[in-house]
């Protein structure tokens, strides 16, 4: 079948906000290893958007990923069809995940994390890691992947906020639980909010647990050349974009880092106020 | 007999006080009887020392004559035939430190307007004529770039000239490299970059965006697929901080990544998603082009005041007198000999002030210039609530940390072989800011055709590949 480039190849509904998509980009699919990240683009006036590869299959040359509709350029992604194209959608950015020679690895996904965690957990399994996955989701509605996670995992914990779902609480009670009764793990793996990555950082790092994080920040080119996805990992300056996106969770600056992702909030909301949904429109 | 006139003809420009509140083409062009007028100065020397001035030998006295003779389109072919980017350099070289400055003219008043000459023949061709260029017959050899800059560009167009099947290859989703991202609208403005590159692919140059050589596929891979020699025109995109306290806070930004706003994702435009600081007072540090540019961008996106903070005076300022000229026309205030301790922040992490101290200027360093030094005692706040940082960049790392083999200076720019730029690895040539630092367009130029003609050597076997 004659696909074009950047062609969305299939497109579901993983909850009321949540979207996974495939999209046709055999050259990234070949080469995209888990922590490796796209930037995506809409349309002309959108903006550079970074997105973390979610999954390939060099059979099909698609590229998996999974995205909330919480902004202007996420709302429109989700918009597009089956058979459309994203406009630009370039990579694998970043430096992939060390993930080889882990005896046993806890991975802790938050809520749309858990679409990042989860390749990193799939190949862990897969070379022969013993993997425990904590899933933390705000509520039952929005529990994403549930089953993939499983089929990845010795052990899978679920957990809500509310406690609709799994335990009641936070992945950070989970974990802790899990510790202090005696597990023993190399290394913990995080991907999820900035404040749960910063919490589940501090929690390894009174056990002295090796702990790596995944740092979404907000980036125009991904090659290291605007600067914009700074942080401070262990008192020195790094780019998110080519020195990472995974750090070590005990070195990083997380309140630096909470502060700068919400540098455009007050645009981005005029901005979001601006978008009308196709739906509306018709 | 030739305008002995000491001066240039003037070029028109749109009012200072007009100009800094849009991102319209501040220098408007010569009309045809300006440069009819302004080509008479020139007096056809016997030494052409223009010609050697130019890093890409443009046949000046050749081109200019042609104009004198109202032969507009002749004078554009003339240009074409050592330049594939007239209308860029016509507004961005700094003539007055190449052709210009050798002008025999230019001993008694001005030299010839020879910048001023080749933006008007590039505008008047793109507006007059509407031939399509033939593509050269095909040689059956494939050659890649790496990077559409101003490297990248002029070598792919050497290269499609002589016959070769070239493809470019771009990170980005536009095609220019820093000539889109880098260099304003007001400067430049990016449907002429778009023009000149519509040309090359008329050419036969294919062009792919999107594509991060390193990461999709490596310069090794690019040979697998058949390329027989490549091109790495990376630029110098890493940008220098300045490792002082408060660098972090929210709006401290890199020149890099508020021009690549400005300019690339055209955050000036309302109805373009990507968002800027909507800023009151703007400090820019640096003293170069770059400094400049992002400075008089500040001050079109609205803020009420921009400086530029310099640590040496203005004589060392690395920029080109134009646009010092330019800025401070617009308004932009210059504090130099001032150096930057410390930004400060508010309590939701936002810029509120920047520390500074004066400086005076002691012996000279090993630049040549006099060092800077502090007045013990001196430090002031300034009241900014944005910080641009635009005192340099690096060549960026992405190739040479995924190609086995190749060279690089301490400062991380790749090694090349001087007269035929290529690398320590055979086949892979190099120019441009990914070679030499940060430099100019015309510079990278010089070094994207010079590699041209080495690739095109090297694949015809003059070269030998075990040299």
């Amino acid at each position: 079948m004659d696909r074009q480039m950047f062609e969305v190849m299939t497109k579901e509904t993983l909850n009321s906000m949540t979207k996974r998509m495939q999209v046709y980009a055999p050259h990234i699919a070949n080469k995209a290893r888990p922590g490796q990240f796209i930037i995506f683009r809409v349309n002309e006036k959108g903006e550079r958007i970074p997105l973390t590869v979610a999954d390939t299959d060099k059979d099909t040359g698609a590229v998996t990923i999974i995205f909330q509709e919480v902004g202007k350029s996420t709302k429109e992604l989700g918009e597009l069809e089956i058979g459309e194209t994203v406009l630009d959608f370039v990579g694998p950015l970043g430096k992939p995940s060390e993930l080889d020679r882990i005896g046993r690895a806890a991975v802790v996904g938050g809520g749309l994390g858990c679409a990042i965690a989860f390749p990193q957990a799939k190949y862990l399994f897969n070379s022969g890691t013993q993997v425990d996955i904590i899933a933390g989701f705000r509520t039952k509605d929005l529990v994403i992947l549930e089953d993939d996670m499983k089929a990845v995992s010795q052990n899978f914990y679920m957990c809500t906020d509310d406690g609709t779902y799994g335990t009641k609480g936070l992945v950070t009670d989970v974990l802790r639980g899990l510790i202090e009764s005696g597990e023993k793990y190399d290394k913990v793996l995080v991907v999820g909010p900035l404040p749960m990555m910063k919490f589940v950082s501090l929690l390894t790092k009174e056990f002295g647990i090796s702990t790596i994080v995944s740092m979404n920040t907000i980036m125009i080119d991904g090659t290291g050349m605007c600067g914009g996805c700074r942080l401070t990992v262990g008192g020195e300056t790094k780019f998110a974009c080519v020195d990472g996106p995974e750090f070590d969770g005990h070195l990083v600056d997380f309140d630096e880092a909470i502060r700068r992702s919400g540098m455009y909030k007050d645009i981005e909301g005029e901005k979001n106020a601006q978008h009308v949904c196709r739906l509306e429109k018709m | 007999m030739p305008n002995m006139s000491k001066t240039k003809v003037p070029m028109p420009v749109q009012e200072p006080d007009v100009r800094n509140r849009n991102f319209s083409e501040v220098a408007l062009g010569y009309t045809e009887d300006m440069a009819v007028e302004e080509a008479e100065r020139c007096i056809n020397c016997k030494h052409k020392p223009c010609v050697a001035g130019c890093p890409v030998n443009v046949a000046i006295p050749e081109f200019i004559a042609l104009v004198h003779e109202r032969k507009f389109e002749e004078a554009y072919y003339k240009i074409l035939e050592t330049n594939a980017l007239p209308a860029v350099c016509g507004r961005v070289c700094p003539q007055e430190s190449q052709c210009e400055q050798v002008c025999v003219r230019g001993k008694l008043g001005e030299p010839v307007g020879i910048g001023h000459l080749e933006r008007f023949v590039a505008d008047w061709y793109m507006k007059n004529v509407h031939k399509l260029i033939k593509p050269a017959a095909p040689n059956g050899h494939k050659a890649a770039v790496v990077g559409s800059g101003p490297a990248g560009l002029i070598c792919a167009a050497d290269l499609a000239k002589l016959g070769y099947d070239v493809t470019v290859f771009e990170a980005f989703h536009a095609t220019g490299g820093v000539l889109v991202y880098g260099i304003p609208e007001f400067r430049l403005p990016k449907n002429i970059v778009n023009h000149e590159i519509d040309n090359l692919r008329e050419l036969g140059v294919k062009l792919k965006t999107n594509m991060i050589i390193g990461r999709a596929f490596t310069i090794d891979e690019l040979f697998e697929q058949g390329y027989e020699a490549v091109f790495i025109g990376t630029g110098a995109g890493l940008p220098s901080f300045m490792n002082i306290p408060g660098e972090n806070f929210n709006a401290v930004y890199s020149a890099n990544e508020y021009l690549t706003r400005v300019n690339l994702m055209r955050s000036y435009d309302e109805t373009y998603d990507t968002p800027i600081m909507k800023s009151r007072a703007v400090a820019v540090i640096g003293g170069g082009n770059v400094a400049m540019d992002a400075a008089r961008c500040a001050k079109r996106l609205g803020a009420e005041t921009v400086y530029i903070v310099y640590r040496r005076s203005e004589v060392e300022m690395p920029a080109r007198i134009e646009e010092v000229h330019h800025a401070k026309e617009e308004g932009i205030i210059f504090k130099t000999l001032t150096n930057p301790v410390r930004i400060t922040g508010n309590e939701r992490g936002y810029v509120n002030g920047m520390e500074c101290v004066e400086m005076e200027l002691g012996e000279p360093d090993a630049s040549g210039r006099r060092r800077p030094v502090e007045k013990k005692g001196s430090e002031f706040m300034m009241d900014v609530d944005t910080v641009i940082v635009a005192i340099g960049t690096s060549p960026n790392p992405l190739i040479r940390t995924t190609t086995p083999g190749l060279e690089t200076n301490k400062y991380g720019g790749l090694v090349v072989e001087d007269t035929t730029n290529m690398t320590s690895r055979k086949g892979v040539f190099a120019g441009g800011d990914a070679v030499t630092g940060a430099a100019t367009v015309i510079l990278a130029m010089g070094a994207g055709k010079k590699a041209a003609k080495a690739m095109d050597e090297y694949i015809r076997g003059v070269i030998p590949a075990d040299s």
